[in-house]
């Protein structure tokens, strides 16, 4: 019998309602293998138990010819949505067994429909990171390895539980959450494919909140395909979240096989930076002559405000979250360590509950919302966040979509960035620019770097162009025929 | 109505004036809260009534009650100010256990409401006449309340109730127009009558729905006028906050002693520290909360779970046209319609209750005489028993039963007088009180005439008398009036009296 788990989760879903297996079945699957697979640390909770009971509930609908788009799908959450009865602490010491009484949006949509939850995966704390180093539960582990390195690599971050889970067979799809590239990068580093939608696609009604105008749901999976079927499922108006639109959502799952005859396709200079590895560099060239190949024509653009994304996105991300995180202060849920009068278990608190690199984001944005700092530091910053919309905005004026690579470097070892928190930032290079413009962006695997680690190439589309995204990125998946698995080493 | 004059406080160094511009916190009537669902109701069990958002569960976010954004516009358009079509919330950063997101959502650099003014009455509280001033406004915003902190359940620990949390709120800024302590009460009063007339807060100030700080500061005869010429602040002295109070006597109270302070500090060669104080009602005294050094760095920026507010036009003008007669509006109205003086039109339409009370009364009636009635016997009687107008033990409908009473000559004023410390002891409806006692009055001239001619018959001597000194008719009247027990028609009495002496 085949391995269910390895499973697409198209193929899942026809399996299901074919009666080939039933979803106690597969869930059974993927129960068994994250008990196997414990050393990934992708998972921080398991919900066996309400696995199966979900997914009886499934198969007593599917018997019935029922269902909906997930039914009985296997599903891995991220630990940043709340999730009724079951321990969500976006992986933070200061959420101490915080659990919610409440279902986020996007989950919510994914029960709704059908699907199974199998557990939350591991995330940096309150996602940030790019390596997932900051969990409180301490970091998931790369499936993937360097040739005949036994050293382990991160899966990147923030949504590296999630990455690490699709990629390591632990769920068929998982839910992630992107502010400055926390789906794609993750994708990236594991051969997944993650997109993040148009700000305001999903609701943030829910989710643990990091930085209130960047956050945006989606979904990372194993193929491009599987990631539609996600993402539609994932978004949805919601009168709850003031920032969520009320906007139609087109068969993305369709767009994905249409190819991209007649696409004009965009090449930034500006994102052929020094440092770039000569490998990504030569990668990127690739899926350009794929493209062409398929029919679409390559133009070259500019995106001249491109080097003060970073340091903006570090700007107001962690302003954001200074006032977010605010809440977190030991007296209504969560952990507290008690002090002397209030103000000392105030700092108690926070100084233990948040981590390092939270704390550092804390100060920062604390520091820069200063009054005497706020017009040079905040309000510069969103000036060059409009700067940035308006470069992109001319420059679709001349294509359709625009091909970069997804990050500088191929996945890395523990500790290799994180004693350097701007080196580590850097990693967002390529993939802030679109939370900062509130654009849809697709992560694709498209190759593998000299030491066997796969690469993405990232697809930008126009606001709510998702269609976009899908139509190239599923262009770039059959040219690349990326079928590369990790060897299965835990 | 007479002039604003100029309001002074002697020092050792000369005169001084007052300064003071107020920030009135009004509650926004409203069944939900500015951001939540959740219930505002008063006096729920502690923490009913919250919801995630105003306990700031993780992941909740906020959405803006559209009733509240109209009532807020409503108030704006009561105050004859701009209506923004565009404006922001922003988040307030501050630390503190009744606050749960660690931010208060408030508008900070683009409020709703804009630039108006209201017309104070002011009736000086050491005599002098009754005056009006205008006031301007400079702005309105909309912002969340803060819990309850509960210090004296416990000698360890603090209690918080969240029911206030998220509560909408009307922050009214005044321009520092207003130059007396009474005029600053008469500013609350005018404010307090203008939101609840609008149904907009229902200005209940001992439940804290209506509260205000005041900026005091003290300056040389002069200096005001020089500010208001340019605008600069400088000709001005340093101001400090008085917070939070909530009754008109306190805010009186609290601004001559805050004002007294300033002077003895800038006497005595001291400078005056902008500060936040607090005013203790038990000791008569402003104490400091926190001086500008420790002032809170709030770290406003927009929030970013919440768009912009973009008001149209048409929503304005839709709100306009439900507008319902305003207190100015209706004491205009009363001495045109009513006939009355703007002192007793002022004093009825002070408060929308009373208004309709004496609108009641008057309806078909001399109104004058409802008016003398109702200011003066009823609302006398009232203020006497320290009672409301709600617990009145007389309605609207008897008093005015009373004055018809009057009116036709059934009785007389004195007999009415008689009639109303009747009504007030339950004795029941005005006509059957003077059915039961026989109160009505005597209009029969014959009856009349008859007491008269006996009277007169009994007393020649002072018949003749009155012929030279018309003045002693009186004397005639009060014996004719004794002999009928009050109910013979004064006026009558008075005319047969004449006829009869030749006077």
């Amino acid at each position: 019998m085949t391995d269910l788990t390895k499973l697409t989760l198209a193929d899942a879903l026809d399996g299901l309602k074919a009666k080939k297996f039933s979803s106690r079945e597969i869930t059974q699957d993927f129960v068994q293998a994250i008990e196997a697979s414990r050393v990934l640390n992708a998972y921080v909770v398991e919900t066996p138990e309400k696995a199966l009971e979900m997914a009886d509930a499934a198969d007593a609908r599917l018997a019935k010819g029922e269902g909906g788009k997930l039914e009985g799908a296997p599903i891995g959450v991220k630990d940043l949505y709340c999730t009724k009865g079951v321990r969500t602490t976006a992986c933070s010491n200061i959420l101490g067994e915080f659990t919610p009484t409440y279902e986020s949006t996007v989950t919510q949509n994914l029960w709704d429909e059908g699907a199974v939850m199998l557990g939350k995966l591991n995330m940096d704390e309150f996602a940030m990171g790019s390596s997932n180093e900051t969990s409180r539960f301490g970091p998931p582990i790369n499936p993937w390895r360097r040739n005949g390195d036994n050293a382990g690599l991160t899966p990147g971050g923030s949504s590296g539980g999630s990455a690490a889970a699709v990629s390591g067979d632990l769920c068929l799809a998982a839910t992630a959450s992107d502010t400055g590239g926390s789906i794609r990068q993750p994708a990236a580093f594991t051969g997944t494919v993650g997109i993040k939608p148009t700000y305001g696609r999903a609701s943030r009604w829910g989710m643990v909140a990091f930085a209130s105008s960047l956050d945006q749901a989606g979904p990372i999976a194993k193929t491009v395909e599987d990631s539609a079927i996600l993402l539609d499922v994932m978004c949805s108006h919601d009168p709850k979240d003031s920032t969520s639109l009320k906007v139609d959502q087109p068969d993305w799952r369709a767009d994905v096989s249409k190819g991209v005859k007649g696409m004009r396709i965009g090449i930034p200079k500006e994102y052929r930076m020094d440092g770039l590895s000569k490998e990504i560099d030569a990668l990127w060239n690739q899926g350009i002559e794929w493209l062409k190949a398929a029919g679409a024509e390559i133009v070259d653009i500019s995106l001249p405000h491109t080097k003060y994304a970073l340091p903006a996105y570090y700007i107001v991300a962690p302003a954001e979250a200074s006032s977010n995180l605010a809440r977190y202060d030991g007296m209504r849920y969560g952990a507290r360590v008690d002090g002397n009068n209030l103000t000392q278990t105030y700092e108690a608190t926070r100084a233990n509950g948040f981590g390092r690199e939270v704390q550092r984001r804390l100060m920062i944005g604390t520091y820069v919302l200063s009054s005497g700092y706020y017009d040079a530091y905040y309000l510069r910053a969103q000036k060059v966040r409009t700067k940035i919309l308006n470069d992109f905005v001319e420059a679709f004026e001349s294509c359709d979509a625009i091909l970069t690579p997804t990050c500088p470097s191929p996945a890395f070892a523990f500790g290799e960035k994180s004693g350097d928190p701007v080196e580590m930032y850097l990693n967002d290079v390529f993939t802030v620019t679109t939370n900062l413009a509130g654009l849809p962006g697709i992560s694709v695997p498209a190759g593998l770097s000299a030491d066997g680690l796969p690469l993405g190439l990232q697809v930008i589309g126009k606001v709510l162009d998702e269609s976009a995204c899908f139509r190239v990125g599923g262009e770039l998946e059959r040219a690349a025929g990326f079928v590369a698995r990790p060897e299965k080493w835990w | 109505m007479s002039v604003r004059t100029p309001y002074t406080i002697k020092g050792d160094t000369g005169d001084w004036e007052l300064v003071m511009g107020l920030e009135v916190h009004a509650q926004v009537s409203s069944n939900a809260k500015l951001f939540s669902g959740a219930a505002t109701a008063f006096g729920a069990d502690p923490n009913c009534n919250v919801s995630l958002v105003d306990a700031a569960m993780p992941g909740m976010l906020p959405v803006l009650n559209r009733f509240c954004v109209e009532q807020a516009i409503r108030t704006g358009l009561g105050l004859k100010a701009q209506i923004n079509h565009y404006s922001r919330f922003d988040r307030k950063n501050y630390f503190y256990p009744d606050l749960p997101q660690g931010y208060q959502i408030s508008q900070f650099a683009h409020p709703i409401v804009g630039e108006g003014e209201i017309e104070v009455d002011v009736e000086p509280a050491h005599g002098g006449e009754a005056y009006s001033f205008t006031c301007r406004i400079e702005r309105l915003h909309l912002e969340q309340d803060a819990g309850k902190s509960i210090h004296d359940m416990d000698p360890n620990s603090t209690y918080v109730d969240l029911n206030r949390s998220g509560v909408a709120l009307m922050e009214i800024v005044s321009r520092p127009d207003v130059r007396t302590p009474a005029e600053a009460a008469a500013y609350v009063k005018k404010l307090r009558a203008i939101v609840i007339a609008l149904g907009t807060c229902d200005g209940d100030m001992e439940k804290g729905n209506l509260r205000a700080d005041v900026n005091v500061s003290v300056c040389k005869p002069g200096q005001y006028e020089k500010y208001r010429e340019t605008g600069d602040f400088s000709h001005l002295g340093t101001r400090c906050e008085i917070k939070n109070m909530n009754s008109f006597r306190f805010i009186q109270q609290a601004i001559e002693y805050e004002a007294r302070r300033q002077i003895e500090i800038i006497e005595a060669g001291g400078k005056v520290d902008q500060e936040t104080r607090l005013f203790d009602p038990n000791k008569g005294e402003t104490r400091s909360m926190r001086s500008k050094e420790d002032a809170h760095d709030y770290r406003y920026f927009p929030d970013p779970d919440l768009l912009p507010l973009e008001v149209e036009q048409a929503w304005i003008d839709e709100i306009r046209a439900t507008l319902p007669e305003l207190p100015d509006e209706k004491r205009a109205r009363f001495e045109s319609e009513y006939g009355l003086s703007r002192y007793d039109a002022g004093v009825l339409t002070a408060d929308a209750d009373k208004a309709a009370f004496f609108e009641a009364v008057a309806k078909g009636r001399d109104a004058k005489l409802a008016a003398n009635w109702v200011t003066q016997e009823l609302f006398g009687y009232l203020n006497k028993e320290g009672l409301e107008l709600s617990e009145s033990p007389v309605s609207a409908e008897d008093l005015g039963g009373l004055i018809a009473l009057i009116s036709d000559d059934t009785i007389s004023g004195k007999i009415a007088k008689d009639v109303f410390g009747r009504m007030i002891s339950g004795e029941g409806k005005p006509a059957d009180i003077v059915e039961k006692h026989g109160l009505k009055q005597v209009t029969d001239t014959g009856a009349i005439e008859k007491v008269v001619d006996e009277i007169i018959a009994a007393n020649p001597e002072q018949a003749e008398k009155v012929k030279e000194k018309p003045q002693t008719l009186g004397w005639f009247v009060g014996q004719v009036m004794k002999a009928s027990g009050g109910k013979a028609n004064p006026k009558a009495v008075n005319e047969i009296l004449r006829a009869k002496l030749g006077v």
